[in-house]
């Protein structure tokens, strides 16, 4: 392995350090949102500065590698972290989003049962991890399997929507909580998004093909 | 959202603190060098620090050659030369009365763009040096001899064939026997006047991943034409022009943000 082979490859690890902390991220705010667990809510909120700082060291690691001048595979592999980085520091903020409105919501009862919400959580960041594990093993068919599952999480949220529409119209008083929830769902309607970024940059650094924008013809 | 609070400095993201703790180990002090009467160089003043790879670049004919053999006073060898101002190397004035030149050599190597093996074989190309400073026992040199060519990444490709003629080495494996020859002789720095401007692309990378591990045990400065080769071994980076050193700083700095635009337009390749 050469010298600036190892700087990739030390590139590749703060990308992946920086992945664990946005998925832990997520993860705590749907626990917190369901224990209504306020510290723990809080603790994600407090640790999203560690993810932004990440996504400002990978950047600047970036701009010290393309300076360079590396070519072929090595350029995408730069130009695709950079991208990576701001889905998942984009996924940090959503996280602290969820955690922020889990404190609002742990102020009054509980309007109902979570079911959806964890679901949709689980969807998104299993579509999250495989479009990690692609980029680590080059597994770009993996990657397109990632990409058609976000309708998925769409079609959640939009039933979710459709839901809460219902609660507020019955009961004014839910309100609140409903727009909270609104809130959640959307940011993990947006992680679901961030990681069909990620499966398409992984397709892009390993096949050299940009597949964004195709609609249903893209996978 | 959470406040993001920015970084004091930015660039420190990616600079090892060890870049900027290192300790310095040469200093130029208003150096001034003619040929005659024309001024070649124009009042340099920088500090070098160990065990790091600094790199000269510049348009030709810029001085950067010319400053470099300032530190093992090459430049004495030429006829009509006359230099001012300080050059210390470890705090000592390598141009003060006492100094012996040839021990001087001996802490400072050289390296040139030509590789320049003697006449002999390879054996002795690296014996030779050791020889000349007093060394006679076989063993020390043998071993001396291989530690040397695996210090310059070489010993496997030659190993079976240690007396026969360095001339019937290729281009890249003679460079890398002349940087052989330099370490033996264990010096502390290495000066290494664009040692890679004559190979090709492959044994170009052989010279650039060698002197990344060599900076490890020594000083290297290096005039280089190539930036990319100064932007990947360097750690810092002096541009000059016309004599005069016009910004010193860390490599990703010149490279990526550089405080003049002279130095970004020749960064970028919009002239010299």
């Amino acid at each position: 392995m050469t010298h600036f082979e190892s700087e990739l490859a030390a590139l590749k690890q703060k990308l992946l350090l920086m992945a664990s902390h946005a998925e832990s991220a997520v993860n705590n705010a749907i626990k917190a949102l369901v224990d209504r667990d306020d510290d723990l809510a809080r603790k994600v909120a407090e640790g999203d500065d560690k993810i932004d700082h990440l996504e400002q060291e990978v950047d600047a690691a970036c701009i010290a590698l393309l300076a360079k001048a590396p070519l072929a595979t090595q350029l995408r592999l730069i130009t695709s972290a950079m991208k990576i980085a701001r889905d998942l520091e984009r996924v940090g903020d959503e996280a602290t989003t969820i955690a922020r409105r889990s404190l609002d919501l742990s102020q009054e009862p509980q309007l109902k049962a979570y079911v959806d919400i964890p679901r949709m959580a689980t969807m998104a960041m299993a579509m999250l991890n495989d479009a990690l594990g692609a980029f680590v093993n080059g597994d770009t068919s993996r990657a397109r399997a990632v990409i058609p599952r976000d309708k998925d999480v769409d079609q959640l949220n939009k039933q979710l929507y459709r839901e809460l529409a219902s609660f507020m119209i019955e009961k004014p008083t839910t309100i609140t909580r409903c727009l909270n929830l609104m809130t959640i769902s959307k940011a993990l309607e947006r992680i679901a998004d961030h990681a069909k970024n990620v499966a398409e940059d992984v397709v892009y650094l390993y096949e050299a093909r940009d597949i964004r924008h195709h609609g249903a013809t893209a996978a | 959202m959470a406040a993001i609070t920015l970084p004091a400095d930015p660039v420190d993201l990616v600079t090892p603190p060890g870049l900027l703790s290192a300790a310095p180990l040469i200093e130029a002090k208003n150096v001034e060098l003619f040929y005659g009467s024309s001024r070649a160089l124009k009042g340099i003043d920088i500090t070098i620090k160990e065990k790091l790879v600094t790199a000269f670049i510049g348009p030709s004919g810029c001085g950067k050659s010319t400053f470099l053999r300032c530190f093992n006073r090459m430049n004495d060898l030429i006829d009509n030369v006359r230099i001012t101002g300080r050059c210390l190397i470890g705090g000592e004035d390598i141009y003060a009365k006492d100094v012996d030149v040839i021990e001087l050599r001996k802490r400072v190597g050289m390296v040139f763009q030509r590789s320049n093996p003697f006449p002999k074989s390879i054996y002795d190309n690296i014996a030779y040096g050791l020889r000349l400073h007093g060394t006679k026992d076989k063993s020390e040199i043998d071993g001396v001899v291989e530690s040397s060519l695996r210090g310059a990444a070489l010993w496997d490709e030659v190993k079976d064939r240690l007396h026969s003629s360095a001339l019937g080495l290729s281009g890249g494996q003679q460079q890398r026997l002349c940087i052989a020859r330099a370490i033996a002789i264990r010096p502390e720095i290495i000066l290494m006047d664009e040692p890679a401007s004559a190979l090709d692309p492959l044994a170009t990378v052989k010279i650039e991943e060698l002197i990344l591990e060599l900076k490890k045990e020594f000083t290297i400065v290096i005039v280089t034409h190539n930036m990319q080769q100064a932007t990947r071994i360097s750690d810092y980076t002096a541009f000059f022009y016309i004599g005069e050193l016009i910004e010193y700083d860390l490599t990703t700095k010149i490279f990526t943000n550089p405080a003049k635009k002279q130095t970004e337009d020749y960064v970028t390749g919009r002239f010299g």
